[in-house]
């Protein structure tokens, strides 16, 4: 199973920055409707104006788990502009997995999540 | 039932992916097709391609023999008259069909409209959206921990108010065979002019469907299901009632006569068949009602009702494996649906694709369904003619190997 690389099935077992903060500046949830499923982000914003935290909730698949698993890490102590700035293709350098058309959407999933939630930050 | 020799009429299963035959176990989302059928559409377009009605010459009055035979036989399949099949493009255009037009005609303020928790959306959503713009109650019937319909929830479901009830014959997730003829007398008993329409599109390809002994107003299905064409449906409403419904759809063949001022529409079925029908889709069902009847729709149940309990058997002896649909084969349809403790169904569609098992894994046009139940997406392995014990087999073994990788 190629798709399922050593390091995403870690990140899917053992996800990083999963769960809730207790006073997020920002939050959104999205559903992936095709194959059920449901992601949550929350993120705070340090004084420095950068990511001071950053979590993910929800059911996924392996891609979509691994995927808000990998990008949180990513972007804690990044600014809001260089998190709207991240692509897709900073995605999949981040898993590095042969995508089949269905899996894009489970990767992309999150940050689309991800950008809403800084969207929704005053 | 020889079940090798039926797989040698399907050329797909000779397909081959990496090497690697196809286990094909999503009937319930399509069927695959017969040699029969795909035969039967290519002779309109090899040897009669014309117009049905009207054409005087001899290609198209074979057209319209074949496009019209085929409406006999689709009838004749499940006890009805011609004059009653409309065609269509496919169950959910059926349902909506019936919803657009019967809702303004019985459904009056602070009336009442019964659906089930597991429909599929096609039966649910057009009744949400429409009932309500008349005044119109929704009413939700409840599925019990054995998932079946609860039965005792009937008598505070329906009264007076009710106006229609419409359900599926068979779960297109949980396989569950509805009761549909005792529910529908219960029904008619405590509201005499309740309707009852009824979702076949996971029963007319699976058993036999008989909707005089059943006692019900309406029936829809999906030729793509039945090993016919995607893109032709079927509505069977009983005729005291097609008579009184109006047009859904206006346009050509539809009418018998137009003037400026009004227009006469045209005897039933037409009047509800607006254009050029697909004429090819409707020959392809037909060919395809042939085959099943060739094989014998009691036998055709029979198998699935084998497979099934092969399956359930298997599959329940798994560990980490959790079932939704009734344990009893003899009212469990030929699906399956289940989970994998910790596996997300979308992991183990794409690992079973390794082998080339085809399952299918999401909501299944059945949110509410799923809410209900409580989980979040479901995989479903489904069976029909083609399918033998050593596809279970082979699904299981698949089953193992998802566990192994995410264990």
């Amino acid at each position: 199973m190629d798709i399922y690389r050593e390091i995403i099935l870690e990140h899917y077992k053992h996800p990083h920055n999963f769960g809730h903060i207790s006073h997020p500046n920002g939050s959104h949830t999205l559903y992936n409707s095709a194959c059920g499923d449901k992601i949550t982000m929350e993120i705070a914003i340090g004084k420095n104006g950068c990511v001071s935290d950053v979590r993910f909730s929800g059911e996924g698949c392996a891609i979509s788990q691994a995927s808000a698993s990998m990008l949180t890490d990513l972007v804690l102590g990044k600014t809001k502009e260089e998190i709207m700035k991240l692509t897709s293709e900073d995605v999949f350098s981040l898993l590095q997995t042969e995508l089949t058309a269905s899996r894009v959407k489970c990767a992309l999933l999150p940050l689309e999540v991800l950008q809403k939630a800084v969207q929704s930050t005053v | 039932m020889d079940v090798q020799k039926i797989q040698k009429d399907f050329p797909v299963l000779k397909r081959q992916i990496n090497g690697k035959p196809i286990i094909y176990l999503d009937s319930t989302a399509t069927s695959l097709k017969p040699g029969a059928v795909i035969e039967a559409i290519n002779g309109y377009y090899n040897f009669y391609t014309a117009n049905v009605f009207r054409g005087i010459y001899t290609m198209s009055e074979e057209a319209t023999a074949a496009y019209e035979g085929a409406r006999a036989k689709v009838a004749s399949f499940i006890h009805a008259s011609p004059s009653e099949i409309i065609f269509t493009k496919n169950a959910s255009e059926s349902l909506n069909l019936l919803a657009y037009t019967v809702i303004p005609m019985v459904v009056k303020k602070n009336d009442t409209v019964v659906t089930t928790i597991m429909e599929h959306h096609s039966n649910f959503v057009p009744w949400q959206q429409l009932v309500p713009k008349y005044g119109g109650k929704m009413r939700v019937w409840d599925i019990t921990k054995d998932f079946v319909l609860d039965e005792k929830k009937l008598s505070s479901l329906v009264d007076s108010t009710t106006k229609i009830v419409t359900l599926t014959a068979v779960s297109n997730v949980l396989g569950t065979i509805v009761p549909v003829k005792k529910l529908t007398a219960q029904i008619k008993k405590i509201a005499p002019q309740c309707l009852v329409f009824v979702d076949g599109a996971q029963a007319v390809p699976h058993m036999p469907v008989d909707v005089m002994d059943l006692g019900v107003d309406a029936l829809a299905f999906s030729g793509h299901k039945m090993l016919g064409p995607t893109g032709i449906g079927v509505l069977w409403v009983k005729k005291q009632i097609l008579e009184t419904m109006p047009p859904f759809l206006f346009g050509g063949d539809m009418i018998s006569e137009v003037h400026v001022e009004e227009t006469k529409f045209n005897a039933l079925p037409h009047k509800f068949e607006a254009g050029t029908p697909y004429i090819e889709g409707a020959i392809g069902l037909g060919a395809a009602v042939s085959y099943l009847e060739h094989i014998g729709m009691d036998a055709v149940r029979n198998h699935e009702k084998e497979l099934v309990m092969y399956a359930l058997g298997k599959l329940s002896s798994m560990s980490g494996v959790t079932i939704y649909g009734p344990p009893d084969p003899e009212i469990h349809g030929g699906v399956i649906a289940f989970r994998l403790d910790g596996i997300h169904p979308h992991d183990v569609a794409q690992v079973l694709d390794e082998e080339n098992i085809c399952i299918r894994v999401g909501y299944h046009c059945a949110m509410p369904l799923h809410e209900a139940l409580g989980v979040g997406a479901t995989c479903r392995a489904s069976f029909y003619v083609y399918n033998t014990k050593s596809d279970v087999d082979a699904l299981i073994l698949g089953i193992k190997k998802v566990q192994k990788l995410f264990g």
